[in-house]
């Protein structure tokens, strides 16, 4: 297969039998192509196959269909020992009976490196982590932050053609949860190694990712950079995964060229610029952000719908205002504070109009 | 320890460990310091002891030179003695090997079922308690006798054309004791597995293992307090055992435990059982100080 590829998977399917006997497809039938040197991120809820496809990759599952391909090799039935890839874990599975330069060294003592050369470059991936000279303890004797710096360490001596992240950060504060997003984006950098990593925090796959799959249910709902996903979800679950996203539901009722005219019953009508062609009473959601909506700041040639603040929850960076529309329609306007204090642009209770231009949403029909 | 005693009502103190302690010092510390003064006179004609008690090392001294009884023959053996003690050794060793052999592959397949099986399939290896063990002992006599189910099997089948010899031989005994013991071995074990975190041989296999070099560095070491501590609940017994060398024996395998049973019976002489029982306690001993060594704190603890 095609060489520019770090990771393949080919219609890949992996099927398990449930406590009830019934079959569940934790993935079903996914493609995507992983690129050489990537930051690539399976972004879903917990239960939507993402651990599965990195185990699968991994090679501690075998998949029912489908192909998987490592650098362009075939690696489905591959058993995981002579895979060229390395995990870090969720709960990093240091081994508690050695010490940390037999953890990290375990790679290369597989490979029959000689002690002399393996203690050597334990110790410069030791520096390469930020932990020098911490060979001699076990793992037991280490932070939380400590050991998951090990697991790194350990899986990138063997300069693997993939590591594989599965939820590494998980049971780490969120401070630090922080601070090692920015230096793992920044240690790819350095090692130039694809990275596939699984989580189930949006922001953070946004932050660190080149690309991101998001899935649910087994299925690869949507593969892209992190700026599409955001602005552009194929789907209004990957809307409401992602961030936060207001869904009217309404009707088309025209279109002229590139300008839908969406009808929201009872709250009004909308024109949503679309590059999609529709059908004349096809029912379809507005999804448009809460931070691309304005709050009494009419714009021209935009939607500006009239309604009623249910809801002002000031949350330090920006106000949230609820608004109720005549229709059943509800959205949350995000307000940035920008000056110095609570700008309270409407008050509970109070009439308003929300306002978006004709660009801002997307139009969604599943 | 003494930590934990500072601060403790005298009452209190009394109340949790009097019964437990009178119980020890009544009927375990006592009854040794009895075998330890009988082990160290000499013994009546009649059995018992003599009286007013003599002093005499000549108990151990027999235990080490056979000749050096007053009743040995101009034909002794002076490692008779010892050489039935380094068979019981030897067929401890052998039974103790065969029962972490054949118990830490089961331990480990009852303990990757789910819990429902893993409940069902322990109990099972429990049950055997259950039954007397001379009962179990006999019921394997039936099977492995010249007419036994075992041999009517094979002949049956044709397989062979007249019953092999299994009963009354090392081999009986050998396989009566793995029979009885091979629970002791599983208990430990399955307790040590059980505990293991499966995700470390994923993570070997991860970082280039195969399957046998992640048992050999991760597995293996991981369960070895449930592997010493099966050693010991199994060798410890085994060297010492009587009842099943003697059903499954007839009387031809000759251990240590048979002979000590024999001094106290039969051979009424008590001093020098006394002296036999003494010198096998020893070897427990230094079996459990071995065990304690080898265990961590944390197994031991969870134990």
């Amino acid at each position: 297969m095609a060489n520019e590829f770090a990771v393949e998977m080919q219609d890949v399917l992996k099927q398990f039998i449930t406590p009830e006997g019934g079959v569940l497809a934790a993935v079903n039938h996914v493609t995507m192509q992983i690129k050489d040197g990537e930051f690539f991120s399976l972004l879903g809820p917990s239960g939507c196959g993402k651990t599965t496809s990195l185990r699968m990759i991994a090679g501690f599952e075998l998949p029912t269909d489908g192909k998987i391909f490592i650098r362009g090799k075939e690696m489905s039935q591959v058993p995981a020992f002579q895979r060229p890839v390395n995990t870090v874990f969720q709960q990093y599975a240091l081994f508690p009976h050695m010490t940390v330069e037999q953890n990290i060294g375990f790679g290369l003592e597989m490979k029959g490196v000689l002690r002399a050369e393996r203690s050597k470059r334990v110790s410069e991936a030791l520096e390469m982590v930020r932990l020098p000279g911490m060979e001699m303890r076990k793992p037991k004797q280490l932070s939380g932050g400590q050991q998951q710096r090990i697991a790194l360490a350990r899986a990138l001596i063997n300069k693997p053609e993939v590591l594989l992240l599965d939820e590494p950060l998980g049971a780490l504060d969120l401070k630090l949860r922080k601070e090692m997003q920015l230096e793992l984006k920044t240690l790819q950098r350095e090692v130039g190694i694809t990275f596939i990593y699984v989580t189930h925090d949006q922001e953070e796959a946004l932050t660190m990712s080149d690309r991101i799959a998001v899935m649910s249910k087994g299925l690869a709902l949507q593969i892209g950079l992190p700026e599409e996903i955001y602005e552009r979800p194929a789907n209004k679950f990957v809307a409401d995964f992602i961030g936060e996203t207001n869904f009217l539901d309404g009707v088309v009722r025209g279109q002229n060229g590139a300008t839908v005219e969406i009808d929201l019953p009872g709250s009004g009508t909308v024109h949503v610029e679309s590059s999609r062609t529709f059908a004349n009473g096809q029912p379809v959601s507005v999804a448009v952000r809460p931070e691309k909506l304005s709050l009494n700041t009419e714009v021209k040639d935009g939607n500006n719908l009239k309604g009623r603040v249910e809801e002002v929850i000031y949350i330090g960076t920006d106000t949230h205002y609820g608004v109720r529309f005549a229709g059943s329609h509800k959205a949350r306007v995000r307000e940035q504070n920008v000056t110095q204090g609570h700008k309270e642009i409407a008050k509970t209770g109070d009439e308003a109009t929300v306002s978006f231009t004709r660009t801002s949403p997307r139009i969604l029909t599943e | 320890m003494l930590k934990f005693f500072r601060g403790k009502k005298g009452s209190q103190l009394f109340g949790l460990l009097g019964p437990g302690a009178l119980w020890m010092l009544l009927f375990f510390n006592l009854p040794i310091l009895i075998v330890l003064f009988i082990s160290f006179v000499e013994r009546g004609r009649a059995g018992g002891i003599k009286l007013p008690p003599e002093y005499t090392l000549g108990n151990y001294a027999q235990f080490f030179n056979a000749c050096t009884s007053q009743f040995s023959g101009p034909a002794c053996d002076s490692f008779l003695y010892l050489g039935i003690f380094g068979s019981s050794v030897r067929i401890g060793f052998i039974v103790t090997l065969w029962c972490i052999v054949l118990g830490y592959p089961l331990a480990y397949f009852i303990s990757r079922q789910k819990q429902i099986w893993r409940d069902a399939l322990m109990i099972l290896v429990i049950i055997p308690f259950w039954t007397n063990f001379l009962v179990r002992t006999y019921a394997l006599k039936q099977v492995l006798a010249t007419e036994g189910l075992l041999n009517s099997f094979l002949m049956n089948l044709n397989l062979i054309n007249q019953p092999l010899d299994l009963l009354f031989n090392e081999f009986a005994v050998v396989v009566g004791l793995i029979y009885g013991y091979l629970p002791f071995a599983i208990l430990p074990m399955y307790a040590s597995i059980e505990k293991f975190d499966h995700t470390l041989m994923e993570a070997a296999a991860d970082l280039g293992a195969p399957p046998w070099r992640s048992f050999l560095r991760v597995m293996l070491p991981m369960t070895m307090p449930g592997v010493v501590a099966a050693l010991v609940l199994v060798f410890v017994p085994v060297v010492g055992a009587f009842i099943t060398p003697d059903i499954m024996g007839g009387g031809k395998v000759e251990m240590i435990g048979t002979l000590i049973n024999r001094q106290f019976g039969v051979a009424r002489n008590w001093p020098f059982g006394s002296a036999m029982s003494l010198i096998l306690m020893l070897l427990v001993l230094i079996g459990v100080i071995y065990y304690f060594r080898s265990s961590t704190e944390e197994t031991r603890r969870a134990m």
